[in-house]
């Protein structure tokens, strides 16, 4: 069974949704207990940094967390904010992040001049730069709708399995052993996003 | 309006066309880039945002939602991002409630906000702007209220000719020209389209983008419903 985690951010129905399209078991749960017993885990999310933090604190998810993901090592899947949370920290916040990656969440940023718009919105093609299971039988290009001001900067390219190029290339998909984060949103972004989540199903 | 689908000719004879939801199925098999949700009669008849329902729509959709009616303060935009939702579309309160549209930009960024423009053009050959669906006039261009609404902050302006509603006879070239030389922001054409040739020719007339109602709900002018949308291959 895969737990979508509900902590309070983010809209869980489509990540479901596309589970139940693809007939894969899914279900989405704020109960510990049911989180404790899921083999695989989807951490979705959009909003704020600080506050995603301090949910997952607050209704004591963080622990349960650690436990599953570090020592159970059980496949993880974040989605945007989701993903984001699984750095050290961001520029959006002050809360440190979960720590499970090399990695910060920064802003974007551009020259004055440049006409890039912040917050990033759109469908965009992700570059494969290492292999993944989450790419197989992916199109190539595959696109994905992406909606975000901060992404990730890693320390080392080792983690990094996909960029996407706004303005300057940035990763925008990651894989540390079990532990998977992406940008973008895959149930946004129909039979691409589908690709991806029948693989995280099929770990 | 009675939560169903309904399809106008110049803004009137609603035709019912089918639930929403399972057109939002069927636009998830035909891959559209994004839909968008519009509540016509929310203004006009004051009833409020019906959250549930949009919140179920969402929820069905594989691709990024845009939601329109109603909108009316930064707190019913929140419940409507809330709900599953990328963009807000505005009418009527960009015309009453200008200072709204910075509002929501400053905290969901401008790309999230639309302005939508219904504009008619009436038998003096000038484009009539009309707000509260399409029953309301109002004393500026569509050009002007473009303008305002881009420096208001909004990310786009969809702009869409009640003139050509439901005819399939070709968007307004004109008037997206007019529109689309006054602002910088990219703005998305609606009114008319009856063919994909259509769709070329709204692009050169200055459109970013397109978009369509009766070409992807009805099997062909006159004939019934068949919800439809064209493949990526025939889109070049």
């Amino acid at each position: 069974m895969i737990a979508i985690i509900d902590y309070g951010l983010g809209n869980l129905t489509s990540v479901l949704n596309m589970h139940k399209r693809l007939g894969i078991e899914a279900c989405i749960s704020a109960d510990q207990n049911v989180i404790a017993k899921a083999d695989k885990l989807i951490l979705p999310g959009v909003g704020n940094f600080d506050k995603g933090m301090q949910n997952l604190h607050n209704t004591g998810l963080t622990t349960v967390l650690n436990q599953k993901v570090l020592i159970d090592k059980i496949p993880v899947l974040g989605i945007c904010l989701g993903a984001q949370l699984m750095t050290r920290q961001s520029d959006e916040g002050i809360e440190p992040g979960l720590g499970w990656v090399n990695a910060d969440t920064v802003r974007f940023m551009f020259a004055p001049g440049d006409n890039h718009k912040v917050p990033h919105m759109g469908w965009e093609d992700v570059h494969f730069v290492n292999p993944s299971p989450l790419w197989k039988n992916a199109v190539v290009p595959s696109r994905f709708y992406h909606v975000h001001a901060y992404h990730f900067k890693f320390d080392t390219p080792q983690l990094i399995t996909g960029t996407c190029t706004y303005g300057y290339e940035f990763a925008c998909a990651f894989q540390n052993e079990n532990i998977f984060g992406v940008q973008f949103h895959p149930e946004k972004s129909h039979r691409f996003g589908m690709t991806i989540l029948e693989n995280f199903a099929a770990l | 309006m009675n939560e169903g689908l309904y399809k106008t000719i110049q803004f009137k004879q609603p035709n019912y066309i089918g639930d929403p939801i399972n057109a939002v199925k069927i636009f998830n098999e035909k891959e559209a880039d994004e839909l968008v949700v519009l509540d016509i009669t929310a203004s006009r008849e004051n009833k409020g945002i019906n959250y549930s329902k949009i919140s179920e729509i969402a929820g069905e959709a594989f691709m990024p939602m845009g939601y329109g009616g109603g909108v009316k303060s930064l707190d019913d935009a929140k419940k409507v991002f809330d709900a599953g939702y990328e963009k807000i579309i505005i009418n009527t309160a960009a015309n009453e409630n200008p200072d709204l549209l910075g509002k929501i930009a400053s905290v969901y960024g401008s790309q999230s906000v639309v302005v939508s423009i219904d504009a008619k053009l009436n038998w003096l050959g000038k484009y009539q702007v009309y707000i509260n669906d399409g029953t309301k006039k109002i004393n500026r261009s569509a050009a002007q209220v473009a303008l305002a609404a881009q420096e208001a902050g909004a990310g786009e302006i969809f702009i869409n000719a009640i003139h050509k509603d439901g005819t399939w006879e070709g968007y307004d070239e004109a008037l997206i020209k007019k529109v689309a030389d006054a602002v910088t922001v990219p703005v998305i054409a609606c009114g008319g389209a009856g063919c994909l040739e259509d769709f070329k020719r709204a692009v050169t007339a200055g459109a970013s983008a397109v978009a369509a109602g009766s070409l992807f709900v009805y099997q062909k002018k006159g004939m019934g419903v068949l919800i439809s949308f064209p493949s990526s291959a025939l889109m070049v």
